[in-house]
């Protein structure tokens, strides 16, 4: 077992993107998820990858659409603001079946916002947010080891589904050391991809030719459509995402079995849900928490255990409660969902728990 | 059929219309790319609407951009495989309006990959609105009474990049046999370029649209030939 | 639980000195924490973080009932002092905060003179290395041995040797 490191979490996410078998990176700097770029500006050469700094989102969103096309584990960071500007590039990367990783250290908003830890970005992430009919696998780390270990999922998931993943991390475990153990660099081999990425076309014929396109349009292509088994770009759609909801709903249950009142959070909000939990135990009041690893799909299946649960909140650093209604429509809108949140910060255990017991 | 020499690259898919200038320029694309030997491994980031599907009518490998992205999309592709010659292929309304920071930023950097623009002076596909590149009182969709130049000006590439770290930048046209062969050349020195890791390399071709610009394929043809050559001569601008 | 606030100037090695406590934490065996002040904050000259140990997981990387307090400027204490639970003990720069400056009556106040120490010790940029010595000896969180450890560890990966660091150590310890 590797040494625990005492890091940030911004710079171990870097460093895992590239034991992950990253060598594409290219970024824009906005706080507070600078430290990547700056982290892989000198560490990114050091392994023999392609490092650039962007003169936009909108440029680095599209320099990763270009190496996913030619089969890299490419990746790119941002925060709220930048992450904004990215949806046409993620739209493109969801229409085109392409594996890429993108990150969102989260700040709070809305428009510039601030720089401070906040929960600010969910419905963006989780909804779509660029153009048309598409959503993205969207994983929320809640430690700087998860920041490591999420990387090293996502691009497994990226590829298993050819489709975009988001992090969403936050500022709070992006800015945060703690100790962490970092795996070992894998050997990443593109050419496991060869049947549908850009490399060149070694006989020049029609039917041997790499088109990177939107799904849709290659549909009408019979070559394409039994290779991938549809005919219909609806039906492929439906299935794809009734696929990955079905198989990579993650989550964290803490105490639900018996809760009266369960509160469901992810990443930062999530490590002082816990703590709220095992405050309200020791008050006696039965308390769970819910965590969501997966904000889409959002883990609807959690809720399934919950047999004695009167009310629900939500613990958010935002203004608005944006996870609300995705707590509602998991428990068929069958008991009360409240929201307790802050902008600025996770509000503390004691407000959370006296918030929970008024909606009881 | 006729026994003509056709380069191996090129099929017959591309649909475009009469008068055009896309099929002759992705016919002098595949010669080159074949005659440099570096057609297999040639891969070609174009954007939406008629020049990607006219880039169909080559079997490169392609990826299709957003509009106004090819030359991002293609800096990513040589980023992550260096070892392939990487084209990017647009329109003056993507390269020159909305795709104009990428313009310059690839430009700044002096990315090794090779920028094609068509300059048509319109933007095709929407229907021939006015581009950057649309000439003083011409009439577009957009501009109906002729483009206002005092309020929108008109964009020429050497003026923006001519400075930056270029390493060939040279204007040609189609518009006969001896400028087609020209222009032929201009290509095969701007992906000779590449294959010599000199760093960017553009190509700006003057093609007519008859459809928008709302004449015959003679008239259009002459058209690019004299009234836009006033603003967008043609020669080689930079050669390093 | 322990929480510590590490203040100062920007250039004091605030944020270092901060890493360098957690890193023996970690090294004890504890659950810590580490989080920086940045952004516009970092650029407005003054630089603070928090550190966290525990036996227990971290909730929260944030402070709320402070501990320690290392104060290397005045603004330093009227920004932060108002946080210390009482009890709490406070680490100031007696070089730089007066010893009549204002301070609360239910903490406990160490007064260091830092830059003095670390130039008689021939190493001027190691006051905050005085201030974890003071830091070992005026609190349980852990001992002179175990930060010379660490604080040994810490230097030797960035390929850095120099004796003069563990002096600033232990004479931080003595005063």
């Amino acid at each position: 077992m590797a040494e625990k490191v005492l890091m940030k979490g911004n710079e171990a996410l870097a460093e895992a993107a590239l034991r992950a078998g990253s060598r594409f990176y290219s970024g824009y700097p906005i706080t507070p998820q600078t430290e990547i770029l700056e982290y892989l500006s000198w560490r990114m050469p050091e392994v023999g990858g392609f490092f650039v700094q962007a003169e936009s989102e909108l440029c680095g969103i599209n320099m990763v659409f270009g190496a996913a096309a030619a089969g890299a584990r490419a990746f790119t960071t941002s925060s709220g603001p930048g992450y904004s500007l990215k949806q046409e590039g993620i739209s493109y990367l969801a229409g085109s079946d392409l594996p890429a990783v993108i990150i969102d250290v989260m700040r709070i908003g809305s428009a510039l916002g601030d720089i401070f830890m906040g929960q600010g970005d969910y419905w963006q992430l989780t909804k779509g947010g660029g153009h048309g009919d598409y959503r993205n696998i969207v994983l929320a780390p809640n430690s700087v080891q998860e920041n490591v270990d999420h990387v090293f999922l996502a691009f497994d998931l990226a590829e298993k589904y050819l489709h975009p993943v988001i992090i969403a991390s936050d500022a709070g475990i992006g800015q945060m050391m703690e100790p962490v153990e970092l795996p070992d660099f894998i050997d990443y081999d593109k050419t496991k991809h060869d049947s549908w990425r850009v490399k060149g076309n070694p006989t020049l014929k029609a039917e041997d030719m790499a088109n990177v396109t939107n799904v849709y349009y290659k549909m009408s292509n019979p070559d394409f459509a039994e290779k991938i088994g549809y005919s219909d770009y609806p039906t492929y759609l439906k299935d794809k995402y009734a696929a990955i909801e079905e198989n990579e709903q993650r989550w964290e249950s803490y105490m639900v079995e018996d809760a009266e009142a369960v509160i469901v959070a992810y990443g930062s909000s999530s490590r002082i849900a816990k703590e709220t939990v095992n405050i309200a135990r020791e008050q006696g009041f039965k308390l769970g928490m819910i965590r969501p690893i997966t904000l889409w799909p959002f883990p609807k299946k959690a809720f399934e255990e919950c047999k004695a649960v009167k009310a629900y909140a939500t613990v958010e650093v935002n203004i608005l409660g944006q996870m609300k209604d995705d707590v509602e429509a998991a428990i068929k809108y069958s008991v009360p969902v409240g929201f307790v949140g802050d902008f600025f910060k996770v509000p503390d255990p004691d407000v959370i728990i006296e918030y929970v017991k008024g909606l009881l | 059929m006729p026994d003509i020499r056709l380069p191996k690259s090129v099929n017959f898919k591309a649909p475009s219309c009469q008068g055009c200038g896309h099929g002759i320029i992705i016919r002098l694309i595949g010669e080159v790319l074949e005659e440099l030997g570096v057609a297999e491994k040639a891969i070609i980031a174009k954007d939406v609407a008629c020049g990607s599907s006219a880039i169909g009518g080559l079997n490169i490998d392609q990826v299709t951009s957003a509009h106004g992205r090819p030359i991002p999309v293609a800096n990513g592709i040589k980023g992550a495989s260096p070892e392939n010659i990487v084209i990017a292929h647009l329109g003056d309304g993507a390269c020159y309006s909305i795709g104009s920071a990428e313009l310059v930023h690839t430009a700044l950097r002096g990315d090794n990959i090779t920028v094609i623009v068509v300059n048509n002076t319109v933007y095709g596909m929407t229907g021939g609105q006015m581009s950057p590149a649309s000439l003083p009182g011409e009439k577009t969709a957009s501009t109906p009474y002729g483009k206002d130049g005092d309020k929108y000006g008109v964009l020429n590439v050497v003026d923006l990049i001519g400075d930056l770290n270029c390493t060939f930048l040279a204007r040609g046209e189609l518009y006969d046999v001896p400028a087609i062969n020209n222009t032929k050349k201009l290509i095969k020195k701007a992906i000779q370029n590449q294959i010599d890791g000199k760093g960017l390399s553009f190509v700006e071709i003057l093609a007519p649209c008859p459809t928008n610009l709302h004449m015959t394929p003679l008239q259009a043809k002459e058209f690019m030939h004299t009234e836009a050559q006033k603003y967008f001569p043609l020669g080689v601008f930079v050669d390093k | 639980m322990i929480e510590i606030r590490f203040a100062g100037f920007g250039g004091q090695g605030i944020l270092t000195t901060g890493m360098i406590c957690a890193t023996a934490g970690m090294d004890l065996g504890k659950n810590v924490t580490w989080y920086p002040s940045y952004g516009s904050q970092m650029r407005g000259g003054t630089a603070n973080c928090s550190v966290k140990f525990d036996d227990k997981a971290i909730a929260s990387p944030f402070l709320r009932n402070v501990d320690i307090l290392c104060a290397m400027n005045t603004p330093s204490v009227d920004s932060f002092m108002g946080e210390l639970k009482p009890g709490a003990v406070m680490f100031v720069d007696s070089g730089v905060v007066p010893a009549d400056y204002p301070v609360r009556d239910d903490i406990k106040v160490v007064r260091v003179p830092v830059n003095e120490i670390a130039a008689k010790c021939g190493n001027p940029r190691g006051a905050n290395l005085v201030m974890l010595g003071a830091m070992a000896a005026n609190t349980d969180i852990f001992t002179v041995e175990e930060i010379k450890a660490a604080v040994e560890k810490y230097f030797k990966k960035k390929g850095i040797d120099n004796p003069k660091n563990l002096d600033c150590l232990q004479e931080g310890a003595n005063c």
